[in-house]
């Protein structure tokens, strides 16, 4: 079991997303997260799609989501060189001004923005990769005992010539 | 020139060739309703249920290999369909419902019968639709056609709002459609069909396993010339039975749940199982482990997503059936398969298909008096116990259909699915076997059959219980049967062991019931009767006649491999 990639393309018409989606609950496929949104192409959705599975349920997903009228193509990007990001935004609360310092010092470290401030919370707007994310979260979890975590989900495009995920 | 939608909706019905519609009016298809009214090429059959309506359709459509179509109301009317759209799913038929929804302004409002039969429908049917706009209509009806024909076939929905039925746009019924996501596989790996026949050609003890697949690629005669000229037996799945003749040398049986003891074993001892058209559901397979152990094996299925799904398989290849054979019939040789038969043969003997003969009239029986009295016919099974004697003892292939609920099993299939067959093929003797059990899920549908002047043979196993469950309990559950007994009233004991003394009587009469629809009712007890009743019912050509068959309780389906369990191990 281990973590897997799709892009995939599918019409931009109503009740694609909940085909899509319908087919991992109906069979029970192990849906991590899905994001979708218009290309280019206004008639074209792309989504990114994560899955939890093994090597046999994968290829079977893959087919099953290639065999739907309204599926376009099917990018397998588990072992391609992408880029993968994932916003999200954290709000530390209830902190006073030398905690407020600590959430810059740790802004600073993960490379994340200040989005906004108040007297006693701060904002983080983070573009991250997923597991950048995971651990940023942990890092918050453990240093303050009242944060609020919104998160968007993966997008990721196949690199041009880094290999970085 | 511009046209309301119902016209167009009546053209391309015409231009696709229709000329039969399974159609039930309501509020939201009235319009169509008025429109049909108003022409005669295209004939509508007005069922009971809504129901019984689609498993006509499933019927017609596989008794003539053309689209069977569906016109239902919004709400109850659409809902209805459900069971038919799932079992035409897991069986591959190709059909095209048309469902009416209520006007695009109320959809979302909880208007009277409106209901998002899309977003039911989604995991059953092979694509579904509502139509947003008018101007979209032609391309979506044209697309429908062209979906739940080809490729792997299946039902297509098509809900249409009321306001897109009378408005006016474009008179265009397109020629062709082309759907981007949409590309059905038309050639085969020739490389991976050389590997696979390089494959069976080594093998010393090769088996081919035939689906229903062989019936829907039509590739019957294409796989005849292979065996024969290969020399391999050949044993099929339910869906397959008549792929070959059953009468052929080299065809074995069944294999599966209810299969043929020496199919079973055959298919654990093969060293190279040739499978094509089939998708190695559990009833084939049992415990997957011990699926064809000694095998490698070979999967040609049109089905990319049913290669590799359930059984890892040595040699995939994703084709129709038609072409693959055709293909594989230039390289055929003869093998020697000689020895491997005569063993199979030897299992055989050691245990045949075979019901007593002693005492009373048994399944076999009639179905034997079946086989010698129709060499041309359409047989339509319910399902249940009844099913599974047919399966095993009926003589298929050649002029000699089988149609039956495979994948899904629905109860209620039989007599409706034969009237539509009947529809479909009115010169063809068309003969229902169904139970007691499944005969009362659709059997208002017997004055469809008057109506329409469909004179099927109903031939109804009676044994006074729901057989197939009967049979579990009876070997699995300490013969505790629970709700499985039809003749069970209030005021039974709550611990019934089966039959006795104060055993209420059996409703309904069928004999009676079919007589207060002026249909023709016999009631066979003996095997010394069934002869003439199928010649009586033969003879019947004015209206249906059903003939009751009053069986032993007791009888049930030998062999059969509880359900998990390794293929090897049936009960005798």
């Amino acid at each position: 079991m281990k973590n897997r990639w799709i892009a995939l393309y599918v019409e931009n018409q109503v009740g694609v997303l909940a085909k899509v989606s319908g087919l991992f609950s109906g069979k029970s496929y192990n849906l991590q997260s899905l994001t979708v949104g218009t290309t280019e192409d206004g008639t074209v959705s792309r989504m990114t799609i994560c899955v939890t599975s093994d090597d046999i349920t994968f290829e079977q997903i893959k087919k099953q989501l290639n065999r739907m009228v309204e599926v376009i193509k099917v990018i397998d990007l588990t072992n391609v060189p992408i880029h993968m990001k994932e916003i999200l935004f954290a709000k530390v609360k209830d902190i006073s001004s030398s905690k407020i310092d600590e959430v810059f010092r740790i802004a600073e470290v993960f490379s994340v923005q200040v989005a906004d401030i108040g007297e006693d919370s701060v904002l983080l707007e983070c573009k991250l990769t997923e597991r950048r994310n995971n651990e940023l979260i942990e890092l918050l979890k453990s240093k303050f005992h009242n944060i609020e975590i919104v998160r968007g989900g993966a997008v990721a495009i196949e690199a041009i010539s880094t290999t970085c995920r | 020139m511009d046209i309301t939608g119902r016209k167009l909706f009546v053209k391309a019905l015409r231009e696709e060739g229709v000329d039969t519609i399974f159609g039930y009016p309501g509020g939201m298809v009235t319009d169509i309703f008025d429109e049909l009214y108003k022409q005669e090429d295209i004939q509508v059959v007005l069922p009971r249920h809504e129901q019984g309506l689609i498993f006509e359709a499933e019927g017609y459509a596989k008794a003539t290999g053309k689209v069977g179509v569906c016109l239902v109301t919004s709400g109850p009317g659409a809902t209805n369909l459900i069971t038919g759209l799932a079992d035409a799913h897991y069986d591959s038929i190709p059909l095209v419902c048309f469902t009416g929804q209520v006007p695009l302004s109320l959809i979302g409002n909880d208007a009277f019968q409106e209901v998002d039969i899309v977003g039911m429908t989604r995991s059953v049917t092979k694509y579904g639709v509502t139509v947003q706009d008018r101007k979209d209509l032609g391309r979506i009806l044209k697309m429908a056609f062209h979906i739940a024909r080809t490729g792997k076939p299946g039902p297509v929905l098509i809900d249409i709002p009321k306001d897109i039925q009378v408005q006016s746009g474009d008179s265009e019924y397109p020629k062709e459609v082309s759907i981007r996501g949409y590309k059905p596989n038309e050639s085969v790996h020739i490389g991976q069909l050389k590997k696979a026949y390089r494959l069976l050609k080594s093998a010393k003890r090769p088996l081919i396993l035939a689906g229903g697949g062989i019936h829907i690629g039509h590739a019957n005669d294409e796989l005849l010339k292979f065996v024969e000229r290969t020399q391999i037996p050949l044993v099929t799945t339910i869906m397959g039975k008549g792929a070959i003749p059953t009468s052929h040398p080299l065809y074995l049986g069944n294999s599966g749940m209810h299969g043929k003891y020496a199919c079973n074993i055959a298919v654990s001892e093969c060293d190279v199982l040739f499978s094509i058209g089939t998708r190695f559901n559990d009833r084939i397979t049992g415990d997957l482990n011990e699926f064809a152990p000694r095998a490698k094996i070979i999967h040609i299925d049109v089905d990319t997503a049913a290669i590799s799904r359930n059984v890892v398989v040595d040699v995939p290849i994703v084709a129709d059936a038609k072409p693959a054979l055709e293909k594989l019939c230039e390289w055929a040789e003869e093998q020697d398969t000689l020895k491997w038969r005569e063993k199979i043969k030897g299992w055989d003997s050691e245990h045949p298909l075979e019901m007593r003969r002693d005492r009373g009239m048994t399944p076999q029986m009639i179905m034997e008096h079946i086989n010698k009295m129709y060499k041309e016919a359409v047989i339509v099974t319910d399902v249940g116990q009844h099913q599974m004697w047919a399966t095993q003892y009926l003589e298929l292939g050649g002029r000699r259909q089988l149609i039956t609920s495979g994948g899904l099993g629905s109860m209620g299939f039989g007599l409706p699915a034969a009237i539509g067959a009947k529809i479909g093929q009115p010169y063809k003797h068309v003969i229902c076997i169904t139970g007691d059990g499944g005969f009362q899920m659709n059997m208002q549908e017997m004055a469809t059959a008057i109506v329409q002047k469909a004179p099927v043979t109903i031939c109804l196993f009676n044994n006074y219980y729901l057989g197939m469950v009967r049979q579990m309990q009876q070997l699995f559950y300490g013969k505790r049967y629970a709700g499985t007994c039809l003749r069970r009233q209030k005021g039974c004991s709550a611990t019934c062991k089966g039959p006795n003394e104060a055993c209420p009587p059996y409703v309904p009469d069928f004999v009676k019931f079919a007589e207060c629809y002026g249909a023709h009712g016999i009631r066979v007890t003996e095997e010394s009767q069934i002869q003439e009743a199928l010649e009586a019912a033969k003879r019947n050509e004015d209206a249906p006649t059903l003939i009751e068959f009053i069986i032993s309780t007791d009888e049930i389906v030998l062999p059969m491999v509880k359900g998990g369990n390794p293929m090897k191990e049936m009960i005798l």
